[in-house]
C-alpha cells in the first residue's frame, strides 16, 4: 500500500465516472428500493403506492393472514429439510469421493450437472418422475409392489417434502463442490499424524476435519439460507403452490399480491420481513469474514 | 489489500489424493455409496431422454424406466415447432432466440462492468468505493420482491418495461454484485508494481483498463461468461417480471408450456421441451468442466 499516497482529485475523475454504474445501482436499485419497500408497507397501498400512513398496520394483517402464516411455515420446513439434506448428501458425498475412488472425475461431473440446470426444470422433471399415475410409484406398483406409495406432490401435508427432494437433487453438488475443495486442502501430514495414533478414519472427519472444514461449511450454510428464503420457480414449476395452498411459500406470496392481487402494502410489508430474515442471515457472515479479512490482510 | 469476501478457494486443478489405504470392505462400502448417489442424480435425465422418445400410448403405460419399443423424434419437433406457448402454438422455439437475445447482450454488459468496478476498486481506489462496494455485495442477498416493485414502475416510468435494453438493464443491476466480486478479487492478486510501471510510462484510467487488464483478464473472463451465461439463461423471476410478453426467455415459456396448458398432457412433449431448455446450461457445464467449478461458489451468490 506503499502508493495510497498518490494525489486524489482530477487523476481520480476517471475512476468516479467508471464507478458511476456502481453506485447508480447501489443508491437507486437496491437501497433506494428498498426504502421504497419498507415505506409502502406502512401504508395503506392496494394497486397503486399512497401516502395514506396506517403504521404497522399491514403487518398486523399480514400476520392475520393465514397464507402467509402457511407460507412461512412451509418454508421452515422446506429450509430444514432443503439444508440438512443438502449438508449431509453434500459432505458424505465429497467425503466418499475423496477416498482414492476411481473415475473421480466422472462421479464429480454426475453429481454437479444438476446444480447447471434451472430450478424451472428441476420441478418440471421431479413433477413428472413424482406423478402418482404414470411416475414412479405406478412403476414401482408395476414391478408387483403393489402398496408402494409415493404421493407426496398430490398430499398436502407431505407436498414440501417433494419439492425439498428435488431441490436437494439440484443443490448438492454445492455442497460436495465446497466441501471437497475444502478436504484438498487438508494438509496430509494430519492424515499422517492420525493414523500414527490409531484413530479410526470416521473419528478424523468427525472430531478433527469438520471443524476445519468450519469456513466452507458456513459458505454452503448462507448460500442455501438465501436459496431457500428466495425459493420461487422450483415451487411455480413442480406444483403452483398446491394442491390447494399446500406449498404456498413466501416469495410466491409476495408475487401474487404484488402482480395479481393488487395488494402491494400486504405485499411490502411481506418483502419487508424477507429482507430482515435475509440480514439476519448474511449480516453477522459478513461481518465474520470481513474481520477475517481485515487480519489477515492487516500487514498487505 | 486484502478482500473483504474471498470467493472461497477452489482449487483449479485438485491436489494428489490422499494416499490412504482402506480395508476391502470398506472399499466396497464406498463404492456402493456413490454409485447408488450417481444412480439418484442420472435418474432425472435418464427418464426425461427416454420419456421424450416414447409415443404417448407407451407413456400411459407407466413404466418410467422401460426403454421405448418404439422410438420417435416426434415430440422434440413438436416442442421445438409446435407446442402452445400461450395463446401461440409455434413452440419454444421462440424462448430460445428470446433468451439468446437476452443472454447475449446481458452478459456482454454486465462482465464489461464488473471488469471495470473490480479495476477501479482495486488499483485506484477512489474514496468511498469499499463502503459502496460492501453495501453492493449486501444487496447480492437482498430477495428479488424487497427490490421488484419500485423497479417495475421506475422501468415503466422510462419506457423500458417489457423492452429487450430494459432485460438487459436488470440483469446486469443484479449481476452486478457477483460481477465485481469476481473481477476485484482476481484484480487483487495482480502485482501491483505492474500497474505503478504502466502508470509512470503514462497511462491513464482507460488505456490502462483496456491496454493491460482487460487482455490480463482472459482465465476470470472465461469464468465469467461461463457464470452468467447459465445463471441468465437459468433465470426465471426477472424474465417473467420484466421482459415482457415479446421478448419472454425459454424457462417462462417452458413453464407455461407444462403448467397452463388444457387437455390431455403431453408428457413425452414436455419433457422434450425441459431438455431443449437445459441443452445450453448443461452443454456449457459439460465443455467447461472445471471453469464452471471455478465459479460456482461466486456464481451461487446470487439466485
Amino acid at each position: 500500500m506503499s502508493s495510497s499516497r498518490r494525489s486524489r482529485g482530477l487523476r481520480n475523475v476517471a475512476a468516479y465516472a467508471a464507478l458511476l454504474p456502481m453506485a447508480v445501482t447501489v443508491l437507486l436499485a437496491y437501497l433506494g428500493t428498498m426504502a421504497w419497500s419498507v415505506r409502502v408497507s406502512f401504508s395503506s397501498s392496494r394497486t397503486l403506492p399512497v401516502d395514506n400512513f396506517v403504521g404497522l398496520a399491514q403487518y398486523t394483517k399480514l400476520f392475520e393472514t393465514e397464507r402467509w402464516m402457511l407460507s412461512l411455515q412451509n418454508m421452515a420446513l422446506f429450509g430444514v429439510l432443503f439444508i440438512v439434506g443438502c449438508m449431509v448428501l453434500g459432505f458424505a458425498l465429497a467425503v466418499f469421493i475423496d477416498q482414492r475412488v476411481k473415475g473421480e472425475g466422472v462421479l464429480r461431473t454426475v453429481f454437479l450437472y444438476p446444480y447447471a440446470m434451472s430450478f424451472v426444470a428441476t420441478g418440471l422433471v421431479w413433477q413428472w418422475l413424482l406423478n402418482p399415475e404414470l411416475g414412479l410409484q405406478a412403476t414401482i406398483r408395476g414391478w408387483g409392489f403393489e402398496s408402494f406409495t409415493l404421493d407426496w406432490i398430490v398430499q398436502q401435508d407431505a407436498v414440501m417434502y417433494a419439492i425439498a427432494l428435488a431441490a436437494v437433487w439440484q443443490a448438492s453438488g454445492l455442497v460436495m463442490a465446497l466441501m471437497l475443495a475444502g478436504l484438498r486442502g487438508i494438509d496430509d501430514s494430519l492424515w499422517k499424524a492420525a493414523r500414527i495414533d490409531g484413530i479410526p478414519p470416521w473419528r478424523v472427519y468427525m472430531s478433527i476435519v469438520l471443524p476445519m472444514l468450519g469456513p466452507s461449511i458456513g459458505t454452503a450454510l448462507v448460500l442455501l439460507s438465501v436459496g431457500v428464503v428466495k425459493v420461487f420457480d422450483v415451487v411455480v414449476a413442480m406444483t403452483q403452490g398446491g394442491p390447494g395452498l399446500a406449498s404456498e411459500v413466501p416469495a410466491k406470496f409476495i408475487m401474487d399480491n404484488l402482480f395479481g392481487r393488487a395488494n402491494i402494502g400486504l405485499a411490502s410489508a411481506a418483502s419487508t420481513v424477507l429482507l430482515a430474515t435475509v440480514l439476519a442471515v448474511v449480516a453477522p457472515w459478513l461481518y465474520a469474514r470481513h474481520r477475517a479479512g481485515a487480519k489477515a490482510g492487516a500487514h498487505g | 489489500m486484502s478482500a473483504v469476501i474471498d470467493t472461497p478457494a477452489m482449487p483449479v486443478a485438485m491436489p494428489a489424493r490422499r494416499p490412504r489405504a482402506l480395508p476391502r470392505p470398506a472399499r466396497i462400502g464406498i463404492y456402493a455409496f456413490l454409485l447408488t448417489a450417481a444412480a439418484f442424480f442420472l435418474l432425472p435425465l435418464y427418464v426425461m431422454l427416454v420419456t421424450s422418445v416414447k409415443p404417448m400410448e407407451e407413456i400411459r403405460l407407466g413404466h418410467i424406466f422401460g426403454l421405448p419399443m418404439k422410438m420417435t423424434l416426434e415430440p422434440w419437433v413438436q416442442a421445438w415447432s409446435a407446442v402452445c406457448t400461450g395463446l401461440q402454438c409455434e413452440g419454444i422455439q421462440g424462448g430460445f432466440w428470446n433468451s439468446v437475445a437476452i443472454v447475449v447482450p446481458s452478459t456482454i454488459v454486465s462482465i464489461l462492468v464488473g471488469a471495470l468496478n473490480g479495476y477501479a476498486l482495486s488499483f485506484w481506489r477512489p474514496r468511498f468505493s469499499n463502503g459502496l462496494f460492501l453495501l453492493l455485495l449486501i444487496g447480492a442477498f437482498v430477495p428479488y420482491q424487497v427490490l421488484m416493485f419500485p423497479l417495475v414502475r421506475a422501468f415503466a416510468s422510462m419506457s423500458l418495461f417489457g423492452t429487450l435494453p430494459g432485460i438487459v438493464l436488470i440483469h446486469t443491476t443484479f449481476g452486478m454484485p457477483v460481477m465485481t466480486l469476481l473481477f476485484r478479487n482476481y484484480y487483487a492478486t495482480v502485482p501491483r508494481e505492474l500497474f505503478m510501471a504502466a502508470r509512470i510510462d503514462g497511462g491513464g484510467f482507460w488505456r490502462i483498463f483496456v491496454q493491460l487488464m482487460l487482455p490480463m483478464s482472459l482465465p476470470i473472463i472465461v469464468v465469467a461468461v461461463i457464470m452468467q451465461v447459465t445463471g441468465i439463461w437459468n433465470d426465471f423471476i426477472l424474465g417473467l417480471t420484466f421482459a415482457g410478453r415479446e421478448h419472454l426467455p425459454m424457462t417462462v415459456q417452458l413453464n407455461n408450456v407444462i403448467n397452463t396448458t388444457t387437455g390431455e398432457r403431453l408428457y413425452n412433449v414436455n419433457m422434450a421441451a425441459t431438455l431443449l431448455t437445459s441443452l445450453v446450461p448443461l452443454v456449457i457445464y459439460l465443455v467447461s468442466g472445471r471453469w464452471f467449478v471455478r465459479g460456482i461458489a461466486a456464481g451461487a451468490v446470487k439466485g
